[in-house]
Order: C-alpha cells, then structure tokens, then sequence
C-alpha cells in the first residue's frame, strides 16, 4: 500500500489532469465524428494563441469571464445559486453605460470611478432584490434570478434604450458614447515592454487590473476574513453556523449583494474599454458561462484564472478554425461542455476514493481499537 | 461533413428558388449591377476596391450562421453565386455563441480579403472600428445604412472604406400585406415580428398593414413580436412563433406574416397543425428567402408567398463591384425598383391575383404609392 501523504497528492494532481485528458480524448473524438483532423485542429488552435494579437484577445476575453465567474463563486460559497449574474450585468453596464455617456467632460479619474461605482451599486441591488425575496418570502434565488435576467433583458434594458437611445437612425441603437474622459486606458504599452507592438487594432483592456483586484480581494475575503469565515461556515453548514451564532438571513443578503456587485463588473470591459456605449450588439451569456468557469475552477480563485483562460482560448480559436477549414465552429461549444463536464466528474470521482479512504482507515483504527485495546491506545 | 451536407441541400434549394423565380424577380438575377438609389453622401470612390480584381471575400454571419431557411441563407446563396461567376475564394464565418468574437471575425476576414461583409446590422460598430484599422479593405455591412444621421449637413458615412446595404422591406412587405388581404376569407390576418425595438421589424408591420388596408380598409390585422431588443431570442424561437401563430389562427386569422428569421419556421408548423384539426386552411407567408423553397417538405403547402429580400442580390452585387472596382462608399438601398425586395409566386397560390399586385408594385415605384416605414 502506497503512502497515505503520497496517495493524496497523486490524488489532488490527479482530478484536473483526468479531466484534461478525458477531454481532449472526448474532444477528438468528437472532431473526428464531423469529419475533421484532431491533431490539424489542435495544431492550429496553438499555433493562433501563440500569437501576440490572439494573445490579447484571450485576455480580452478572459476578464469578463473571471470577473462573472468570481461573482458566481461568491453564491456558491453560501450555497448560493446566483444564476441571476447575466442580468445584473447587463442591467448594471447599461446604467453604468447611460451614467457615463451623459456626464461629458469630468475629470477622468473621477468619470471611470463614478461608471465602476455606478455598474458595482446597480448589480448589487439587482441582485439584493433576489436576495430580499428569499429572506423575507422564501423565494428560491434560481427561479428569482432566473425571471429577474429575463426583466432585465427584456424589460428594463428593452424599453429605456429606445427612450434613451443615441442616434435614433441606426438600427443598432445605443447609449451616447462615453467621452475620452470615461474610458479606461488601455494595457498596450504595458504589455509592450515584454513584447514587439502590438498591431491590428488590438487593444488590451485595462479592466484585467480590475479583474486581478477582485481574484485577490476575494481571496483575502473568503480566506482572511471573519465574515468570510462566516460564509464557508454557512455554506458548509447552515445549521451548525446557526447554531453558532451567525446569523442566516444576515448571510444571505451579504452574499447576494457581494456577488451582484461583483457581477456589475463584468461589463466594464466592454463599457470602458471596447465598446464605450450600451448598444443591441453588447455581449450577452457572460453571466451563464461564468458558472461553468466557477465549477470548473472549484470556486478558487487561481483555478478559475485558469479556467477563464481556457474559455478564452476557446473562444479566440473558434475563428481560425473557421478560416482553416480545420473545424466547425460549433466544436468550441461542444469542447466548452466538455471540459466542464470532465472537471466535475473527475472531481467527484476523487473526492469519493478519499471518502472510501477515510472510512477505511476509520474502520481499520476501530478494528485495531477492539481486538488490540492496549496497543491501540498506546 | 456537417458543413457540406448543408451546403449541398442548400446548393439545391438556391437552384430550385432561382428556377421557380416569377416574372417580379428574374431580371435580379445576372444583369443589376450597382445602379441603386445611393445618397449624395457617397460620391466618393472606395480606394480600397477601385484597384480591381479581389482575391478573397470575407462573409461574417451573424450568431447561428447557415441554415435559418432565411436571412443568412439568403446571403450564403449570394456568396455562392459570386463564387461561380467571378471565380474569387470566399471565407465565410460565425461568430461565438455570445457574439463576443465579431471584431475579431472581421479582422481575421481582413487579413485574407480585400473585401468583408458582415451579415446583419449588428455588425455597425465593430465595423466601423474593423474599418479604421484596416484602411486598404472595403467593409459593408447588410441591413445597417452605415451613415451618420446626426453628422452636419445630413448624413454622412461613417468610415471611408464602408458600405451599408440597405433594403426596402416595407414596399415588399406592402406587397404580400395586399395578397393576405385578396386571399383572406375571414378578414382577419396576423403579423409575428421576431424582435421589436430596433426599428428594423417596424417596417416590415408597416407595410403590411399599409397593403392590406389598400386592399380591404376594414381589414382586421393582429399584431406581436416574440421579444424586444436587446433581447435577440425572438429571432431564434420557432416554438414562441408557433404558440403566437396558433392563437392567431384561433382566433379567426387564416394567413400570418412573419418577418422572424429562424423563428419562422414555427409559424408554418402552426399552420399545417391548425389546418389539419379543423379541415380549413390557413396560410403563413415567409420572409427573406423564398420560403416555399427552404421549408420542411411537410409544410411547404402552407407558404402562401414569401416577401422576398434579397440579400443574395446584396451580397453579389456589392462583390462584383468591388471585383470591377466600381464599389461606392455610403449606404445602397435595394427596393422595389431594383427588385431588391418583392413576393415569390412560388407554388402558384398567388396565380390569381398576380396582376393586382403588379399594379400595386407599379404604383409604389411611379410613387402613386407611398409606403410608411412606421406602423400606424
């Protein structure tokens, strides 16, 4: 028999590079099934990301996925199902959008910090009001997110872009366009420094500051913290924290808000540093890949950094595999499905052996308990 | 294998629509070259194009991509025929399920073509951005005029190298609000639109309105869109088509309109359902395609007439001109005069009141008519 401390660790290593495997074996299998070459398209998949330009796109794309996907870990934490981080960051760019296009002409600092503030206090009341229902009527927060995404969407956004609309001649009509002032800088330069210019009108969003900010912040909080000792405590346990003291309710409002808050700014790449407007073409289902990015990286945060670049990859390949010929697009959904489902099963697979584990050793401790008392004991 | 079995039925389909073409819509075929209303504002000469001869022409369909039996189809059929006649490679792309990838399709297209188009209005602002980057590509956008209607003295185009494609979808959407009405029996006709609130569907619902009351003043007309902008679903839910159309028909209606792209589908379905549990018949009428062509074989029998827009004229036309070298930068609107827009007569219902409607499509063009691009 193995050594217990080394059977663990082959374990936890274990679980994410099963799933990884089990993936591409999946993947492959499916891109052999519509007719392409596997080992063609994961040629070109790489061969795309390892450029500069793409580079920045994965990046691009990976901010507002990590952000979602923090926001999401939040609620899970609790035991929380924050399904409702889709609407509450549509709801909380378009104000946060609406704000900053009609403040013209502030001082910069000061016009990117009211969007952020406005898109942070917009989510967190959006998502307050699931979090009301639910501590004073009982409502499940799923089906209250759920129909509160579908109010956001096609309700509240539908109705105030037309009467706020900016150029009312253009099919795609939006907010005004934030000035100069509003826009976050972008991370070229910085990026730079290490590589060759970056061409192509490629952009790197200055929100991956933001982003990293809310990785360690939320580190620091569920980790560091009394009340995010509270959270676990809740999440693991709602019973026993009760009967700990901490209060259930209280707890419940604090994560609904702390996760809609976070979820408003997932948004701000695109208001601050793509698009500057709320417009009909404004990214949507951010919010719902952020789930799966927040179960694939076991709500920690490093794991969905990775997880969110992963997604990114994904979704910065689905071009060049069109281009190529190598795929069809369709495949990075289906790869997308895959990866997440691999995860969890290969998580879950492990986290049985170690119960099985301990309830072994547990009963061979009481085996050696009753047959040898003395030695045992001894 | 996926992708050519679709191209290949597809193949078909186009072969079949072109050939059960009627007498409104043959001549848009091979001759039109880009002689359509353009606005003063684009005088200029694209530079991009006026070299001649492109290599590559880069398609970006919106979110879904081939296979509505409408809107991209149609400009997938557009793609194909300037593929065989001017001998070019074509790229064609679908964004990510979130569409957050459109600025990146557009440059991925830019890199290998001297001409990309983007398939739907959606595309507007990544273009403009796409357009600025890459000054020696010719840019056009379908369904997005591409001006600046606030610019001083009037509107202006947005990039130096963009082209919007415009189309009158109220002189055609007259068109078949006229048959609905000839052919209604009950006097009562229905219109689903797929999402309200951008504008766009608006002037479908206004101009079949306006042609059924040409026809028949009394005429009782339901209107309901699936979903309201920003909320794009609407275009992709035949089964919200096919509750709406259902409650339509129940409650008198015997022909429905609707301008839903994917979501038309449902609307068929609808009918043959209904028709087959009360032994009446009822009609829908498609849009963008000829949907007679593109529908399940089991409901083709139920397409009265489709409101033809022809993005595959589009998508040609704007190809071939940038192939000759002659694009035009600014906005192209294709109406009734360019047969840009019209009604299919495929399946021969129409038989019968196709000389009304030629008057009626005669007295758009010679401005007797004028179509509101607003619902009343």
């Amino acid at each position: 028999m193995t050594h217990p401390t080394i059977r663990r660790i082959v374990l936890t290593v274990g679980a994410p590079i099963s799933a990884v495997f089990f993936a591409v074996l999946l993947s492959s299998l499916f891109l052999l099934i519509s007719g392409s070459s596997p080992f063609q398209a994961y040629i070109d998949m790489i061969e795309n990301a390892s450029r500069l330009e793409t580079f920045v796109d994965i990046l691009n794309e990976a901010t507002p996925l990590y952000i979602s996907a923090i926001a999401a870990a939040i609620g899970f934490r609790m035991n929380l199902f924050n399904i409702g981080v889709e609407g509450q960051y549509l709801l909380a760019a378009f104000f946060a959008a609406a704000v900053g296009g009609y403040f013209a002409g502030l001082p910069p600092v000061l016009h990117v910090t009211l969007i952020l503030i406005v898109s942070v206090l917009v989510g967190a009341a959006y998502a307050g009001l699931a979090g009301a229902l639910k501590v004073t009527r009982g409502i499940n927060e799923v089906i209250s997110t759920i129909m509160l995404n579908f109010i956001a969407v096609g309700g509240i956004i539908a109705w105030l872009i037309r009467e706020w609309a900016d150029d009312t001649g253009a099919t795609n009509s939006g907010t005004t366009p934030i000035d100069e002032s509003g826009r976050m800088p972008s991370l070229n330069g910085l990026l730079e420094v290490f590589t060759r210019e970056i061409s192509k009108g490629r952009e790197l969003t200055g929100v991956l500051l933001i982003a990293i900010l809310v990785g360690i912040t939320y580190h620091l909080f569920i980790n560091r913290t009394r009340i995010g000792f509270d959270f676990r405590a809740s999440g693991y346990n709602p019973m026993a924290a009760r009967a700990g003291g901490i209060p259930p309710k209280r707890m419940v409002m604090y994560a609904m808000l702390l996760s809609g808050g976070v979820a408003g700014l997932v948004g701000m790449s695109e208001v601050l540093s793509q698009r500057y407007k709320y417009d009909q073409s404004f990214i949507q289902g951010l919010g719902f890949n952020g789930i799966a990015i927040a179960l694939l990286g076991r709500n920690n945060p490093v794991g969905i950094a990775i997880g969110a670049l992963l997604f990114g990859f994904l979704n910065a390949s689905s071009g060049i595999l069109q281009i190529t010929g190598s795929a069809t697009p369709e495949i990075v959904q289906i790869m997308k499905g895959i990866i997440v489902l691999s995860a969890v099963i290969a998580y879950e697979a492990v986290r049985r052996v170690k119960l099985r584990d301990e309830a072994r050793s547990a009963a061979e401790a009481t085996e050696r308990m009753s047959t040898e008392p003395e030695e045992a004991l001894a | 294998m996926i992708n050519s079995k679709k191209m290949l039925a597809f193949g078909a389909v186009a072969a079949l629509g072109f050939a059960a073409c009627g007498s409104d819509d043959d001549s848009g075929d091979e001759t039109e070259t880009t002689e359509v209303a353009t606005t003063e504002a684009a005088e200029e000469e694209a530079e991009a194009a006026s070299d001649g001869a492109l290599t590559a022409v880069g398609l970006t369909y919106d979110i879904g991509g081939r296979g509505d039996q409408s809107f991209n189809d149609s400009a997938a059929a557009g793609i194909e025929r300037a593929v065989a006649d001017l001998g070019i490679k074509a790229n064609e792309l679908v964004p990510n399920e979130d569409g957050s990838n459109r600025a990146e399709l557009l440059q991925l297209q830019a890199d290998e073509a001297e001409l990309v188009i983007g398939v739907g209005f959606l595309f507007a602002d990544d273009t403009v951005a796409a357009a600025g980057n890459n000054p020696d590509t010719l840019f056009a956008v379908v369904d997005d005029a591409m001006l600046d209607f606030e610019a001083e003295g009037g509107p202006a185009p947005r990039c130096e190298n963009c082209v919007g494609l415009t189309f009158a979808e109220e002189q055609g959407s007259f068109l078949v609000g006229a048959a609905a009405a000839l052919k209604s029996e009950t006097g009562v006709i229905g219109f689903i639109g797929g999402v309200s609130g951008f504008g766009l569907i608006e002037k479908f619902e206004a101009g079949y309105q306006a042609g059924a009351q040409a026809v028949n003043p009394d005429i009782v007309i339901e209107s309901q869109y699936i979903t309201a902008a920003p909320d794009f679903d609407g275009f992709f839910a035949p089964d919200r088509a096919k509750e709406i159309a259902l409650t339509m028909y129940d409650d008198g209606a015997d022909i429905v309109y609707h301008a839903a792209g994917g979501s038309g589908a449902g609307v068929f379905e609808a009918a043959k359902e209904f028709s087959e549990a009360n032994g009446s018949k009822v009609w829908g009428i498609g849009v963008d395609s000829d949907q007679y062509n593109t529908v399940d074989a089991a409901v083709q029998e139920y397409v009265l007439t489709s409101m033809l827009k022809r993005v595959d004229n589009a998508v040609y036309e704007i190809t071939k001109a940038a192939n000759d070298g002659a694009a035009e930068v600014g906005n192209v609107v294709y109406d009734l005069s360019t047969d840009g827009v019209g009604y299919s007569t495929s399946g021969g219902y129409l038989d019968d009141i196709v000389d009304q409607l030629e008057e009626f499509k005669a007295q758009i063009q010679d401005g007797t008519i004028t179509v509101p691009t607003e619902p009343s």
